[in-house]
């Protein structure tokens, strides 16, 4: 019985539903941080949701501060990133020295 | 690693789901996308051909631009992917998915991927495109995905109108939107859920479509599987993955990804002086028109002579008149021979045989739309690099 629903599904032309939990599996994680001031603070709060390339991709900017202090306030206010006050400033100085 | 083609011939569903597990961490190569700052990886991902790595976690990934020279489909192994948040279903049960339909209805549903694929299927051509398509060429560059032209992909659509599982669900009267929530998720509980909207006209104007299979096969697993919704002519941002949750609702829905983020500036051309900031913002919506050479690119040498120049052209709906190809930089035009009719949300193949003398060459292709749209001479900007359709130019050298 369940051949013949098989066998009809293909013969239109779709394929089954399968059986099983997809489990899909991703590639190991590669992009990393590049070295800074203040990176294990970095890390702790960037790679909770993200990978580090959404951060290297970023297009060069003229005013770095400014680019980056608008992106960290937009992670905290829009996106909740639980980031200490103490740590905004430090995250701020690492994004624009480095990338 | 497999192409999923040869398992269906062959191997059957055991060998693909290994297929699934076996995946290792390829850095294939490097691309150098035309903008500063535009080196990418070649990445390897199960049921994708190597792809431009844009970003790991949520994954996104950007299709080579010589694929859509291919044809007029996107294969499913090419197509682009673009993700929001960390938290994606990668061990769902297609046997247990359920779609639930709610809100503002009769009689409230839930509907197994058994249940839609026993409703009567209809199929569609139809262009998906990132909204952050082109963003890397905006300029002033702006914050977001920085991809060039790879985010869009053309694909036959199949599934049922998602006008029947509303009819099925009975709407009452007072509604005025649909919401739609996949199974994908924020990491963080404080982050907003990707949720879309859209009128309930539109919700229920027979072309909008819950999809479960693509290019006469299953959705692949990062475009969506097991459903999806399709919004012919819509931005990719409508078109929901993993779709799970509809809600029929009696006022226009206020969530982050729909008041906040998707916007445009509410201006005529839904554009504004570079580097400044919109007054008023609309909802993104239907694609702008657009048109590609595909067959030669950018910086390409050429044998002097005779050849053939080929490409693609699409807009959000009306569908394609006309195609025309510049070889002396946008001074005369002449239109091209158009491909075959897919409908008018798919991608439009042109054609066109020219003869070039040795020299230097701005070839350039311009679209014109049944309405009578039109791609500028000089690219739109907004915040958000949105809606780019400028006539594009590939500089060829030929000897």
């Amino acid at each position: 019985m369940q051949r013949t629903v098989l066998l009809a599904a293909f013969a239109a032309g779709i394929s089954a539903v399968t059986a099983a939990p997809v489990n899909y599996k991703l590639p190991d994680e590669v992009a990393a941080f590049k070295p800074g001031p203040n990176l294990d603070i970095v890390q702790g709060n960037c790679s909770a949701c993200h990978s580090a390339d959404y951060i290297a991709t970023q297009p060069p900017m003229k005013d770095k501060k400014g680019f980056w202090q608008a992106e960290v306030t937009k992670m905290i206010k829009v996106y909740g990133a639980p980031i200490d006050d103490a740590d905004v400033a430090k995250i701020v100085d690492y994004l624009a020295a480095t990338y | 690693m497999f192409d999923r083609r040869d398992l269906l011939k062959g191997a059957g569903l055991a060998a693909f789901a290994a297929t699934l597990n076996s995946t290792k961490a390829l850095a294939l190569d490097t691309v150098t996308l035309p903008f500063a700052n535009g080196e990418r990886p070649l990445v390897k991902y199960p049921q994708k051909r190597p792809m431009i790595g844009l970003t790991s976690r949520p994954p996104q990934l950007e299709t080579p631009f010589a694929v859509f020279n291919d044809g007029p489909i996107t294969a499913n192994n090419a197509f682009f992917v673009r993700y929001h948040l960390s938290d994606i279903p990668y061990n769902l049960d297609p046997d247990t998915f359920a779609l639930q339909v709610k809100g503002k209805v009769d009689k409230p549903l839930k509907l197994s991927l058994k249940d839609i694929r026993k409703m009567k299927a209809t199929e569609i051509v139809a262009v998906n495109q990132c909204s952050g398509n082109s963003r890397g060429f905006s300029e002033p560059r702006v914050a977001g995905g920085q991809i060039a032209n790879g985010a869009m992909g053309n694909a036959r659509w199949r599934g049922v109108p998602l006008k029947a599982v509303l009819e099925m669900a009975g709407v009452q009267s007072g509604a005025r939107q649909v919401t739609f929530n996949g199974m994908d998720g924020p990491v963080s509980d404080k982050t907003p859920d990707f949720v879309k909207a859209l009128d309930l006209d539109h919700a229920t104007d027979g072309e909008v479509m819950l999809a479960y299979g693509m290019n006469g096969e299953d959705l692949p697993f990062l475009n969506g599987f097991p459903l999806r919704l399709i919004v012919p002519g819509y931005y990719g941002t409508y078109w929901v993955k993993h779709l799970n949750e509809i809600t029929v609702i009696d006022n226009v829905y206020d969530g982050f990804w729909m008041k906040s983020a998707y916007r445009i500036p509410d201006t005529p051309n839904n554009a504004i002086e570079p580097g400044t900031a919109p007054k008023a913002t609309i909802p993104i919506n239907r694609f702008t028109i657009r048109s590609f050479i595909t067959s030669v690119p950018d910086g390409a040498r050429l044998k002097a002579g005779r050849t053939t120049l080929r490409g693609i052209a699409f807009d959000g709906g009306k569908g394609i008149k006309d195609v025309s190809v510049s070889t002396d930089g946008g001074q005369t035009w002449t239109s091209a021979r158009l491909g075959k009719d897919l409908g008018k949300y798919s991608f439009r193949e042109w054609k066109l045989p020219v003869k070039l003398a040795a020299g230097t060459y701005d070839l350039k292709v311009r679209a014109t739309g049944n309405g009578g749209e039109t791609q500028p001479d000089t690219p739109r900007w907004n915040p958000a690099g949105y809606l780019r359709n400028v006539v594009e130019t590939v500089r060829v050298s030929v000897a």
